[in-house]
């Protein structure tokens, strides 16, 4: 049995944000990933380390326009916001005040006058805009703060989170990607919204499900509000962290002298030998698939990892292959070299005959 | 995702080489096609930003723009891709050929050829879309005045890119697209999204496994994305200086380069696919895409309005049956026109092959009022057969003939097909030589059709039932179109 303390060394813990959460629910079968974003390792820099780094730059231009639109909602208190919000939302005009959270220096502070101010507001009635709030939420033990755009309290005591993209929506369409990826996200500060309310004996329920999607109107600047339901996401979300509070079984399989402390030396530069690293991920059993390529830091090192096997093609060459684990072993199959185990008799015998197939007519 | 292209796939790992899973070129490809590799900036709703377009290998035109968030740059970056384009478009519209009469239609005139667009991938496609979208609505006077070509341009993008759309059609093609379905690569769909990488695993360099050139395809500084997207590195250390002090010439080499690979497979891309002989029925094809092509440019001509931002409930109903119908057809000409996909049926039951062993060609059916010629075969075949009697099927041998299936019996390996034969045989009471399968004759059945299936019938746009909220507004392009922002 390890600890994440001991795994992670003597680095300081990586923190999570909304859209590592939202990662976590892509490939929830990985323990690698489950025991790395447990104990708080840095993926990033250690798969740069072990040779294999990530690829997950962002444009400066994408980062610009994104502050731009942001800041153009935000201006002369949210006004252009609340027009939209009236609109979705049926936000009464004379009610609405505003608060801006981010006044509040420190991390700790600002949570809790963030929680302050939204759990009274839970009993009053009155329409209000809160800003840059700071949630906090449990993630495989431990908190993790979480900034939301904002969040509105519409008349009548109902809390919307509202997340703002800079991605178009053309004539009533978005990309389905960028679309679902922002709801995930959303749906980590809903969940969050409304644990804050559940410890403070609120109903949860005052928290919508439905998330306010605010995104530049086809080739404009000009914001257009869309309301979007999130409760897939939500339970999705509650089941991986559910299961990352459980990752107790995976840390006791593995061994107690196991960690990924890159021991730096006192200019920061990491000593530990590459060979143990790569030796100790091998411990924790990966579930690669090629959807990591997106989603995941230490993506490229699984992949190397996982070469020779079917699932490293996709999801349904595995499947179609009769979940034949391994390349080897399905073309020995599908050749009749190796005799079939008990359960692969089906798998086999279909591998056979695809195999004739093609070599009928490529003859 | 089939079978035997997962096969195919576990095999290119194995052999370090990309496999065929077609053994004919099931697309059209044009002895002239232009080739149109744009790129967008990053994070604006189809910002361009540049492109490369040209309909050879050695004269590519390089399109770029100074200030991507200048709309009037942007505007003139359309004007310019007009220029090209459209002149490209038109020099298809000389020679026609006059198509006789059908049942339904009357005898009309065709282009003997046609346009065919060429993007890297489906981001390709979404771009030209988009770029039709934001063009086609404008003005050519009054304010926000546009070049006369911009929304003409427009209107040709969004043609394109809805027949882009339609099974079969090949008016514009994403090149990843159209190798990734004659060829199995030994990585993930996910990787076949990169033009180099599947290139790579196609036609490796010497010395080189597929896998090294994709793995090597996989660094941005060799093989630049091959758009509409650019790399985040490439904006931030080259692109966003280059902007900012504002020098064309610096622009434009730092693009020239970030295009230029891509130019190159592209054309690779074609003559691999050129290598491969086309299928029986892939001229059909293009001559409905030249049918479509000829309608299109008449309508422009005769001051149609621009396509609508959406379809109404008709229209869409429409449009979707439309594809529907042309994706089953598709389904079935490739497999007819390819043993391989036609295998792709026998390994999930829905064909077989097999060699005739007993033939009737003279059988006469006379237990109706009319004697009627009804020649029976016998088929053995060693495929796990699924049919049951009384099911149609047809071989793609002989299209024109359907064989009933009168009984299906196991043999110690495989089993014995009894087929009753009609159609394709003439009129009289004998079959003429050839048209009934003989002993010996190796033959493949399957149900697929591609026989003439009437479309579906759907309301007058006038009569859209309230259900689907009512007759539309007649559309008509408002000031509200031509002045849009693009921002």
């Amino acid at each position: 049995m390890t600890s994440p303390e001991r795994l992670r060394g003597a680095a300081a813990p990586k923190s999570h944000n909304a859209r590592t959460i939202a990662a976590l629910t892509t490939n929830p079968g990985c323990s690698r990933r489950a025991v790395m974003d447990a104990a708080g390792i840095d993926k990033e820099r250690l798969a740069a380390y072990v040779g294999f780094p990530a690829r997950f730059g962002q444009s400066q231009f994408a980062i610009t326009r994104g502050n731009v639109f942001e800041a153009q909602l935000k201006a002369d208190g949210c006004a252009e916001l609340l027009r939209l919000l009236r609109e979705v939302l049926g936000l009464p005009i004379p009610q609405v005040s505003y608060d801006d959270l981010e006044s509040v220096d420190q991390l700790d502070a600002r949570a809790d006058r963030s929680r302050e101010l939204l759990t009274r507001a839970a009993g009053g009635e009155s329409g209000t805009l809160f800003d840059h709030p700071l949630l906090r939420l449990e993630v495989g033990g431990r908190w993790v703060y979480l900034e939301p755009d904002l969040i509105a309290l519409q008349f009548g005591g109902t809390f919307y989170v509202v997340e703002i993209k800079s991605f178009a929506v053309i004539d009533g369409q978005a990309d389905g990607t960028k679309v679902s990826a922002a709801a995930t996200q959303a749906a980590v500060y809903v969940l969050a919204l409304r644990r804050l309310l559940a410890e403070a004996g609120h109903d949860p329920g005052l928290v919508s499900h439905e998330v306010v999607l605010v995104c530049p109107e086809n080739f404009s600047n000009r914001p257009v509000a869309t309301l979007v339901d999130v409760r897939k996401k939500l339970s999705v979300l509650e089941r991986q962290l559910a299961r990352m509070a459980r990752i107790d079984p995976i840390l006791e399989s593995l061994s107690p002298d196991l960690t990924f402390d890159l021991r730096p030396d006192s200019s920061g530069v990491p000593q530990r030998p590459v060979a143990e690293l790569v030796d100790g991920l091998g411990q924790i059993d990966a579930r690669y698939s090629p959807e990591c390529l997106a989603n995941c830091e230490l993506a490229f090192f699984c992949r190397h990892e996982a070469r020779g096997t079917t699932a490293s093609l996709g999801k349904s060459v595995r499947e179609e292959l009769g979940g034949v684990p391994s390349v080897d072993l399905a073309l020995s199959l599908a050749s009749g070299a190796v005799a079939p185990a008990d359960d692969q008799e089906e798998a086999a015998a279909m591998l056979r005959f695809a195999a004739q197939l093609r070599s009928e007519c490529l003859s | 995702m089939s079978a035997l292209t997962a096969l195919a796939r576990v095999s290119a790992v194995s052999s370090g080489v990309a496999q065929r899973i077609a053994t004919v070129r099931h697309v059209h490809l044009s002895d002239r096609p232009l080739v149109f590799i744009p790129l967008a900036l990053a994070g604006e709703a189809n910002a361009p930003l540049a492109a490369l377009v040209g309909s050879s290998f050695d004269s590519p035109q390089l399109l770029v723009v100074l200030q991507p968030r200048n709309r009037d740059e942007r505007f003139a970056f359309a004007a310019r891709l007009a220029a090209v384009f459209l002149s490209y478009v038109d020099s298809f519209r000389g020679e026609t050929e006059t198509v006789p009469a059908g049942r339904n239609t009357d005898p009309r005139e065709r282009y003997v050829d046609a346009p065919q667009i060429l993007v890297p991938n489906g981001g390709g496609v979404g771009f030209v879309r988009l770029l039709g979208r934001s063009t086609r609505f404008r003005r050519t006077e009054g304010e926000y005045a546009v070049e006369p070509s911009v929304p003409l341009l427009g209107r040709w993008l969004t043609f394109f890119a809805e027949r882009a759309e339609y099974p079969g059609s090949s008016l514009l093609l994403n090149m990843t697209g159209a190798l990734g379905m004659h060829w199995a690569t030994g990585q993930s769909a996910v990787e076949d999204a990169n033009l180099a990488a599947l290139v790579g695993w196609i036609d490796p360099p010497d010395g080189m496994t597929g896998a090294d050139a994709a793995l090597e395809a996989e660094d941005p500084l060799t093989w630049p994305p091959a758009g509409p997207a650019t790399d985040p590195t490439f904006d931030n250390e080259i692109l966003a200086p280059a902007i900012e002090a504002g020098s064309l010439s610096r622009l434009e080499s730092a693009l020239r380069r970030q295009l230029e690979p891509t130019w190159e497979l592209m054309w690779r891309g074609v003559s691999l696919l050129r290598n491969l002989p086309p299928g029986a029925r892939v001229e059909r094809r293009w001559a409905e895409d030249r049918d479509a092509f000829t309608g299109y440019a008449s309508y422009v001509d005769e001051g149609g309005y621009p396509q609508a931002r959406r379809d109404g409930a008709v229209a869409a109903a429409q449009r979707l049956a439309r594809l529907e119908r042309a994706q089953v057809l598709y389904d079935a000409q490739r497999a007819y026109d390819d043993p391989l996909i036609l295998a792709e049926y026998r390994l999930t039951g829905e064909a077989f092959a097999g060699t005739v062993t007993a033939s009737a060609p003279d059988r006469i059916d006379d237990s109706g009022k009319r004697r009627v010629l009804r020649p029976r075969v016998t088929v053995s075949s060693s495929d796990p057969v699924r049919f049951e009697p009384g099911v149609s099927v047809v071989s793609p041998a002989r299209p024109s003939q359907t064989g009933r299936v009168v009984s299906v019996s196991p043999l110690p390996s495989g089993f014995e097909v009894v087929l009753e034969l009609s159609g394709g045989m003439g009129r009289g009471l004998t079959a003429p030589p050839g048209s009934v399968p003989e002993v010996g004759e190796r033959l493949t059945y399957t149900t697929l059709t591609e026989s003439y299936q009437a479309p579906a019938a759907f309301p007058a746009r006038e009569e859209t039932p309230w259900t689907h909220g009512g007759p539309p507004v007649e559309y008509v392009p408002d000031d509200d179109d031509a002045v849009e922002e693009w921002s």
